[in-house]
C-alpha cells in the first residue's frame, strides 16, 4: 500500500503526461558478436514505434521504448537486463532478444515468471519451437530447422554434393548446423565434416586446416558475420581451402564483401525475406529515416514492435496477459493486408472493430507456436554484392 | 614428388600460418614479460592497449590514405607505425602516472596492481570503443599475395598449392627485427642492462644507484613499441576489432608463461608453442600421409588427434602441465 501511494505521488509530481506512458522494452546485443547489425534492428523497433505514436491512433498511451543490452551470448547480463526492464521500467512487452541462446534464458527466468510477452525478430534456434512458453513467446524469423531445408535445397540445385560444415559453438549455430546436416544428408548430400568454431578468437587456420583435410565442393558457415564466421573465410581464401561459401542468414553482411573484395565472387546463401511488395517500403522508410533497411533482421525488428503495438490495440489492453493472444490474429488473415507505414490505418481498422492481416516487411505469417513461417531470399554475390537470385 | 606434396601441403596449413600467428603472439607475449619483470604485476590492459594502438595507426593510415600516400605493395599502415607508437606510449605513461605509480609508491602487493590493471582494461576497452566503434575495420592496403596457392600450384606443378601473403613476410620480418633490437637493448645498452638489473634486484639495483622511475618509463616506451607493432600486423594479417584483440589476451599470457614470465626468450619461444600446438595437434593428417604411405596403409580416418573444438584446451593443457612440473616456465623465469 506504502508502494502504491508512493508511486500515485511520483506519478502525480511527473504530471499527466507521463501518466499513460506505454513503455517497450527493446533486448538487443548491442555489444558482442552481432553488435554491428543491432543498431539497425533497434531504430527499426523504435520507427514503428514512432509511426504508432504519430498517428495519434494508439489509445491506450504514448509508447516509450527503453534499450537493454543482452550481450547477444551472455545469458546472465541478457536475464540481469531484461530484469530491470520488466521489474524497475515496467515494461509491458520485450521486441527481443536477438540470438537464441539469451532469447532462451530471459523467456525461462523472465518473460515467464513475470508474465512478459516478447516478440523476437532473430531469434531462430529450432529448440524454441517446443520450448515451454505460456504463450508469451513468438518470433518474426523462422525456426532453422526451415533455414536447414532451404540451404539443402540451394545446394541440391547447383549441383552440390559434398559439404564441409563449420559452425559458430552455441545454440544457434549448433542447432543450424544439425538441420542442414539432416536436410543435406536426406537429400542425397555427403557432409564430410561438422567442425565447431569459436567466436572471437585470433586465429582459425587450425579449423580450416581440418576442414580442407575433410575436404568438399562447398563450405557451409553458420556463423556471424562479425565475428569467427569472417576469420574462416579470410583463413580459407588465404589457404586456398575452399573457394566457394555458403553463408547463412547470420553471415549476410556488407561488411563481410568490403573485407574480401571480389573474393567471395559466386559464393551464396540466404537471408528470411519473401517476395513482399513491403520489404521495399519498409527500406523507403529507412531511408528516409536515416539507416540502413536492407541490414540483416531490420525488417522482422520492425514487424516484431508493430505486431506488438497492434496486437495491444486490438485486446485494448497493455497487459500480456490480454494481448498475448491477439498476437496470431493481427498477424494472419482474414483481414485487409497491412504493409510497413500503414500502421495508422491498421489502427484505425481495429479501432472500427475490424480485422487486419499484418504482413509487414517480412511479409509475416505466424504459424505452429507463433513463428514466422519462414520465406527466404536465396543470395549470390555478384559484382561484389548480394544479389536476390530466387525466392524460396 | 610426393614427399614434396606432403611438405607443401604441411607448410601451407601448419606452418606458415603457425609461424605468422606466432610472430604475432610473441610480440604481445613479451610485452606482457617485460611488465611481470621490471614492473611486477600482470598487465591484464596489454590487450586493449593494443587495440588503442592500432587504433591510432588506423587512423593516420587512413589519412594518408586520403593524402594519396602508398607505399605499395608494401601497406601504408607502416607509416603510421611511429605515430601509433607514440600515441601509445603516451596512453601508457598517462595511466602509469595516474594509476600505477601510486600503487608503487606505496608497495602495493601485485594483486592490487593486477586489479588496478583490469580497471584500466576496461577503460581503455571503452575508450577505444568510443572513438572508433566496435567493428571491423579495415586498413590493409598493397598487395596482399606474394602469391597465391593456385599460382603455387600452376608454376609447380604440384597437387598441393602453398601461398604467402605480405603480411606474413612484414609480420616474420618486423618481428625479427624488433626482437633483435630489443634483445640488444637489453644486454648491450646501459638502459638496458639497468632495466634487467632492476628486474633481477629491485634493492640492490637502487643501491647501485639506478633511477627506478626512468626505469619504469623506458619500459612503458618499449612496451609502447611492441603492442603498436604486434597489434599492427594482428590487423593487417586477419583483421581489426576490437573484441578480438582484448581476446588475445589469453594466449599472449599462455605464451609469456609458458616460456617463463620475466624471460623474453622464454616469451618467443612460448609464444611459438602456443601458435603450433594450436594449429598443428588440431590438423587433419589424413592428406598428409596419403602422400607418405602407401596406398594399402593409407588412412581412411581423418587423422586428426583431437578435434579443433579442443584448440583452445591445448594450450591451457601445456599451461597446466608447465605450471606442475616447471613452475618458472620452459626457460627460467619467475613463478607464478
Amino acid at each position: 500500500m506504502k508502494k502504491l501511494l508512493l508511486t500515485t505521488a511520483l506519478v502525480g509530481f511527473a504530471g499527466t503526461a507521463y501518466a499513460d506512458d506505454v513503455p517497450l522494452g527493446i533486448i538487443f546485443g548491442f555489444t558482442g558478436p552481432l553488435e554491428s547489425i543491432t543498431p539497425a534492428m533497434a531504430q527499426s523497433a523504435e520507427m514503428a514505434v514512432a509511426e504508432v505514436n504519430a498517428s495519434g491512433l494508439f489509445s491506450l498511451g504514448t509508447v516509450t521504448t527503453v534499450r537493454g543490452d543482452d550481450g547477444c551470448i551472455d545469458s546472465g547480463l541478457a536475464v540481469a537486463t531484461a530484469e530491470r526492464l520488466v521489474t524497475s521500467d515496467r515494461v509491458v512487452g520485450i521486441v527481443g532478444a536477438d540470438c537464441s541462446g539469451v532469447t532462451g534464458a530471459i523467456l525461462q527466468n523472465v518473460a515467464r515468471p513475470n508474465g512478459v510477452v516478447m516478440i523476437s525478430p532473430s531469434a531462430t534456434s529450432p529448440a524454441l519451437s517446443t520450448a515451454e512458453d505460456d504463450g508469451l513467446f513468438f518470433r518474426t524469423a523462422p525456426s532453422d530447422a526451415r533455414q536447414g531445408q532451404v540451404v539443402a535445397d540451394i545446394l541440391v540445385d547447383r549441383g552440390v554434393s559434398t559439404i564441409a560444415i563449420t559452425y559458430t559453438n552455441n545454440d544457434y549455430g549448433a542447432g543450424l548446423a544439425d538441420s542442414i546436416q539432416a536436410a543435406f544428408t536426406a537429400a542425397g548430400g555427403t557432409v564430410t565434416m561438422v567442425a565447431s568454431h569459436e567466436d572471437g578468437k585470433a586465429d582459425y587456420s587450425a579449423e580450416v586446416g581440418a576442414l580442407s583435410a575433410a575436404g568438399g565442393e562447398v563450405l557451409v558457415v553458420a556463423g556471424y558475420v562479425d565475428q569467427g564466421g569472417r576469420g574462416i573465410i579470410r583463413s580459407s581464401l588465404d589457404l586456398g581451402a575452399f573457394d566457394t561459401f555458403e553463408l547463412v542468414d547470420g553471415m549476410i553482411g556488407d561488411s563481410l564483401l568490403e573485407a574480401m573484395g571480389d573474393e567471395l565472387e559466386g559464393t551464396f546463401g540466404q537471408l528470411p525475406g519473401a517476395d513482399n511488395p513491403g520489404t521495399g517500403m519498409f527500406q523507403d522508410l529507412a531511408t528516409a529515416a536515416g539507416f540502413d533497411g536492407s541490414s540483416a533482421f531490420a525488417p522482422e525488428s520492425y514487424d516484431a514492435a508493430a505486431l506488438m503495438l497492434l496486437a495491444m490495440a486490438a485486446a485494448n489492453s497493455t497487459a500480456s496477459a490480454d494481448y498475448k493472444d491477439h498476437v496470431m490474429d493481427v498477424a494472419n488473415a482474414p483481414g485487409e493486408q497491412i504493409y510497413p507505414g500503414q500502421l495508422a490505418h491498421a489502427l484505425e481498422i481495429i479501432a472500427a472493430g475490424g480485422d487486419v492481416d499484418y504482413v509487414g516487411a517480412s511479409a509475416v505469417e505466424l504459424i505452429g507456436s507463433g513463428e514466422s513461417a519462414g520465406n527466404y531470399r536465396e543470395l549470390e554475390v555478384q559484382n561484389g554484392a548480394f544479389e536476390t537470385v530466387r525466392f524460396r | 614428388m610426393e614427399i614434396l606434396n606432403a611438405l607443401v601441403l604441411l607448410a601451407n596449413f601448419v606452418l606458415i600460418p603457425a609461424i605468422s600467428y606466432g610472430s604475432q603472439l610473441a610480440l604481445g607475449a613479451l610485452g606482457i614479460t617485460l611488465i611481470y619483470g621490471i614492473l611486477r604485476f600482470s598487465h591484464f590492459a596489454h590487450g586493449d592497449v593494443m587495440a588503442f594502438g592500432t587504433m591510432l595507426v588506423i587512423l593516420v593510415t587512413w589519412a594518408l590514405q586520403s593524402a594519396g600516400v602508398s607505399i605499395d605493395p608494401l601497406p601504408t599502415a607502416l607509416l603510421a607505425l611511429p605515430i601509433g607508437i607514440i600515441g601509445t606510449a603516451i596512453l601508457l605513461l598517462g595511466t602509469d602516472r595516474v594509476v600505477y605509480r601510486f600503487y608503487r609508491k606505496v608497495r602495493a602487493a601485485p594483486i592490487v596492481v593486477v586489479m588496478a590493471s583490469l580497471g584500466v582494461m576496461f577503460v581503455v576497452n571503452g575508450l577505444v570503443r568510443f572513438v572508433i566503434g566496435p567493428n571491423d575495420q579495415n586498413f590493409a592496403d598493397g598487395a596482399r599475395f606474394l602469391f597465391t596457392v593456385r599460382e603455387f600450384r600452376n608454376y609447380t606443378g604440384l597437387d598441393e598449392g602453398l601461398g604467402i601473403r605480405y603480411s606474413q613476410m612484414i609480420t616474420v620480418a618486423i618481428t625479427a627485427l624488433v626482437v633483435a633490437a630489443l634483445f640488444w637493448f637489453l644486454n648491450r645498452t646501459r638502459t638496458g642492462k639497468s632495466m634487467r638489473a632492476y628486474s633481477d634486484n629491485e634493492d640492490l639495483a637502487l643501491l647501485s644507484g639506478i633511477n627506478p622511475e626512468r626505469v619504469v618509463t623506458v619500459t612503458w616506451l618499449v612496451v609502447a613499441v611492441l603492442v603498436t607493432v604486434a597489434g599492427t600486423l594482428y590487423g593487417l594479417d586477419k583483421s581489426f576489432k576490437p573484441f578480438t584483440y582484448f581476446q588475445l589476451l589469453l594466449p599472449m599470457f599462455a605464451a609469456a608463461i609458458l616460456g617463463g614470465l620475466g624471460n623474453p626468450l622464454g616469451a618467443l619461444a612460448g609464444a611459438f608453442v602456443i601458435a603450433l600446438s594450436e594449429v598443428g595437434v588440431t590438423y587433419a593428417f589424413r592428406k598428409f600421409f596419403q602422400y607418405l604411405l602407401p596406398e594399402s596403409l593409407e588412412p581412411n580416418s581423418l587423422m586428426q588427434l583431437l578435434s579443433t573444438d579442443y584448440k583452445f584446451a591445448v594450450s591451457f593443457v601445456l599451461l597446466v602441465l608447465v605450471l606442475l612440473f616447471r613452475p618458472t616456465g620452459l626457460f627460467k623465469g619467475q613463478s607464478v
